[in-house]
């Protein structure tokens, strides 16, 4: 029973060391490796299943009554095109990070984004409080008028009186 | 007439194999970049060819074997390319072959890699 | 370089499952670009990695458990192998059966993936000149300044060095072409077709882009031609299938695009094919040029930052 599976363990085997190294390491380029090895067991795992006993590939000959599957072959041979088309556009998206933030490490990366981040909320903040400090004056300058204001008149009362 | 066909296909695949592995053990044995590619160079190429001469000795079909023949072709131009590609871009970038203590030899590498600098410099 | 190896060993794992297309594409696909782009992006990244400081046991707890998780999950799967799984039984029976009639050619992956799935193949084929846009518009590097004399003189001073490569190479790009050519046209007897085709053509220029620097084989063929080219074989499939609209049938139905069925697809799946092969050559050559392009202008800006110090 076990034996007859032991294509699927292959797979599930290559698909968690793909999802560890995506997982576990901090390089960019190695989490790309990871992404291609967790695709390549994917390709395994539908070939594997369209393999069939004494079948041959599926191309039609007259001394053939057993073929392979076909479907399988059709999806796997445009994923693996489509698969290395993302791989470039991932590669290419690595390069221009590089290129801005000057290295490929995780922590790095994550780290220039909070500095930055603070900057920017430093900035909003800043701007906050002196609004805040004027709107503050303007409060006490009308207080301070208004107040004078209730002198005079009381004065004026005094007078009248 | 057919046994000795197959004899002889039998026999080539035979040497053509060990050749290959013959030439995998000398990877992993060579002290030295420069020796291993020498290695490598040699007897995988024979080795391929031997092989794909075995196939065209049993080949049923003439379209299979005019296939074969230029697959041999190719193989015997791409293979000594190759490693005459690796060894230059080695000896270019810097790496020095390990040698005995022979000063003539060592002060000829020394001259030619840095001529070999020099052009590729300016 | 591990990569290529690797690439290797499962299209020989391919072709011992009988899938014989899959690792025709594997081959040319993963042990020729792929391992080319990885080492290019590794030149523009630098080779060494920051060691991690903790252990990743998290990690290793989520992965031991996703992994049993799916490997109990595969105890219900059919047998490696079997002739009565589900997956033999219900569709594929059909085009196994009816494709010599329906069709007509002997490669069933063809017919399949031409004829009868080829919306499918429409949508794969926009997705890979989506990724050659992302890829020019992260990379692109603008008008490359004329700096002919300089760039003329490196490749004379280089000529000398790379004398053998550069003879072989011209003896062996004629080839390359020719046996791309074979297998795109090919596709219908034997396995191949046009994704096989387009790489295997764009390998070639690739060489040549390599051996003869960027600039002699931007002269050789323009970067403008080769984006038209991307765009045209994608605008070719769109259209058999607009005509077949035009003609009375279904999106990509290719028995009306003549009088006789068969003729009709012949004619579809050879456009479709060409189609494929112009877009997916154009997009990896288009990849190529451009992380090439972005490392000479990296270079170009480092030597100006050293000369100005």
């Amino acid at each position: 029973m076990l034996i007859g599976h032991f294509n699927y363990w292959i797979v599930v085997v290559l698909m968690m060391i793909g999802l560890y190294i995506v997982i576990a390491h901090g390089n960019l380029i190695k989490k790309i490796v990871g992404l291609v090895i967790f695709q390549t067991s994917v390709f395994i795992f539908y070939i594997s299943m369209a393999k069939v006993d004494g079948g041959t590939a599926p191309i039609l000959a007259d001394d053939i009554s057993q073929y392979s599957n076909p479907l399988p072959h059709v999806l796997i041979l445009t994923a693996i095109v489509v698969g290395i088309a993302t791989t470039a556009l991932a590669l290419s998206l690595v390069v221009r990070i590089k290129e801005e933030y000057g290295s490929i490490e995780e922590q790095k990366i994550q780290s220039q984004d909070n500095l930055s981040q603070d900057k920017l909320s430093q900035e909003n903040l800043s701007q906050d409080n002196k609004i805040l400090v004027n709107q503050s004056q303007i409060n006490q300058y009308q207080t301070s008028q208004a107040q004078e204001n209730q002198i005079q008149e009381y004065q004026q009362d005094g007078k009248h009186r | 007439m057919d046994f000795v066909i197959i004899i002889a296909s039998g026999l080539c695949l035979f040497i053509g194999s060990f050749l290959c592995v013959v030439g995998g053990i000398g990877i992993l044995r060579f002290p030295d970049f420069y020796t291993r590619m020498h290695a490598v160079g040699v007897t995988e190429t024979l080795g391929a060819g031997l092989i794909l001469i075995g196939l065209m000795i049993i080949s049923s079909d003439l379209l299979v074997f005019a296939k074969l023949v230029m697959v041999l072709l190719l193989t015997l131009l791409i293979g000594p390319t190759t490693s005459h590609v690796l060894a230059k871009a080695a000896f270019v970038n810097g790496l020095a072959p390990k040698l005995n203590s022979n000063s003539h030899e060592k002060n000829d590498i020394e001259q030619l890699s840095n001529e070999e600098n020099d052009s590729s410099n300016s | 370089m591990l990569l290529g190896i690797y690439g290797l060993l499962s299209a020989i794992f391919f072709v011992a499952m009988d899938a014989v297309d899959v690792a025709f594409t594997e081959a040319a696909v993963g042990a020729g670009i792929s391992s080319l782009l990885m080492l290019v992006a590794i030149t523009m990244t630098g080779r060494n990695e920051n060691t991690t400081r903790h252990k990743p046991i998290s990690a290793l707890f989520i992965v031991i458990i996703t992994g049993g998780l799916l490997l109990y999950g595969t105890f219900d799967m059919p047998y490696f192998g079997a002739v009565e799984a589900s997956i033999n039984s219900h569709v594929v029976p059909r085009y196994i059966n009816d494709s010599m009639q329906e069709i007509g050619i002997p490669n069933i992956v063809t017919s399949v993936l031409a004829s009868y799935r080829a919306f499918d193949t429409f949508g794969e084929v926009v997705v890979i000149f989506t990724a050659g846009i992302g890829v020019l518009a992260l990379l692109s590097v603008g008008r490359r300044p004329k700096d002919d004399d300089k760039i003329a003189s490196i490749n004379d001073s280089m000529s000398e060095q790379y004398l053998v490569v550069r003879i072989v190479t011209k003896m062996l790009i004629p080839f390359i072409m020719l046996f791309a050519l074979y297998v795109q046209f090919h596709g219908d007897f034997g396995p191949g077709g046009g994704f096989q085709a387009g790489v295997i053509f764009a390998a070639a220029i690739i060489l040549y882009a390599m051996l003869f620097g960027l600039s002699t084989a931007n002269k050789v063929i323009n970067q403008t031609f080769i984006e038209l080219m991307a765009a045209l074989g994608v605008l070719l499939y769109g259209c058999v299938g607009i005509v077949s609209l035009l003609n009375g049938g279904n999106f990509f139905d290719f028995n009306v695009l003549s009088n006789d069925p068969i003729a009709g697809q012949h004619l579809g799946i050879i456009l479709i094919e060409l189609g494929v092969g112009c877009t997916v050559a154009s997009v990896m050559i288009l990849i190529f040029f451009n992380f090439a392009g972005r490392k000479e202008l990296q270079n170009n800006n480092s030597n100006k930052n050293e000369e100005s110090c």
